[in-house]
């Protein structure tokens, strides 16, 4: 009999059951980069609406952001920034049906922990 | 239920669903935010941090401030989508169903909310 109670089916089975590899850390970290990307994403929203509302309102916004916290959020998610632009370069790629197999898929993993902590440096010698 | 056959009480309770619109949505803005990120980065970064005049004059312009609003817009519908497959894959049920609602109102709460300051500033 097929199950009819959709919600007694069971979830992918995920990081508890595999010995962790390059391909599946470089996933895993697409994820969690990806969605830890909110914090900024959110900071970056209320520090555009202290600037639209008052210099009061900025300044606090400001402070917050230019803290040693602030600033270590900042980093850490521009770095997750380039990983996961990095990381979604590799999923494109990989849609055309091309760099499939697991030598380059890895060589690709590898290329966007190296790179992504490459342009997180420059990026901040920059700005 | 006893006249259903087995084929058509599967259809349609595949994981998927509308899955790919869902994948073709999560490439077109993947593609878009390719070009606004390091846009958006290399615009907004020197600001944090800048006095207040300094970047309110900035976002009067309308480079970086259009920059901005795509980047936003574009960026947190692209977490939307992103966001729901986390939860579709760690949660079910009604917990499942309420993450995915919540993290739909945060997503375009905070797209209009920059919108709104963004335009509050360049106009």
């Amino acid at each position: 009999m097929a199950d009819v109670n959709p919600d007694d089916r069971p979830l992918s089975p995920h990081l508890t059951i595999y010995r962790p590899q390059m391909t599946s850390i470089s996933s895993i970290f697409t994820r969690i980069t990806g969605n830890a990307l909110l914090i900024a994403g959110l900071l970056i929203v209320w520090w555009f609406l202290a600037a639209s509302t008052s210099p009061e309102y900025f300044d606090l916004a400001n402070s917050v952001i230019t803290s040693w916290f602030g600033d270590l959020v900042m980093v850490l998610s521009l770095w997750a920034l380039w990983y996961h632009t990095l990381a979604g370069v590799r999923h494109l790629i990989w849609d055309t049906g091309r760099g499939l197999d697991v030598d380059t898929a890895e060589k690709m993993g590898w290329a966007a922990f190296g790179g992504s902590a490459v342009l997180t440096i420059i990026t901040v010698l920059v700005i | 239920m006893a006249y259903v056959t087995d084929r058509k009480r599967a259809t349609g309770l595949g994981s998927a669903k509308s899955g790919t619109e869902h994948f073709w949505g999560m490439t077109k803005s993947s593609v878009a935010l390719l070009i606004l990120v390091p846009l958006f980065v290399f615009t907004v970064g020197p600001m944090l941090g800048a006095p207040y005049e300094e970047v309110y004059a900035y976002y009067t312009r309308p480079f970086p401030a259009i920059v901005a609003a795509l980047t936003l817009v574009v960026g947190f519908m692209h977490f939307k989508n992103g966001v729901q497959v986390l939860i579709e894959d760690y949660t079910d049920g009604l917990t499942r169903k309420a993450l995915v609602i919540a993290m739909i109102c945060v997503s375009y709460a905070a797209a209009a909310t920059g919108l709104f300051a963004i335009a509050r500033i360049a106009l």
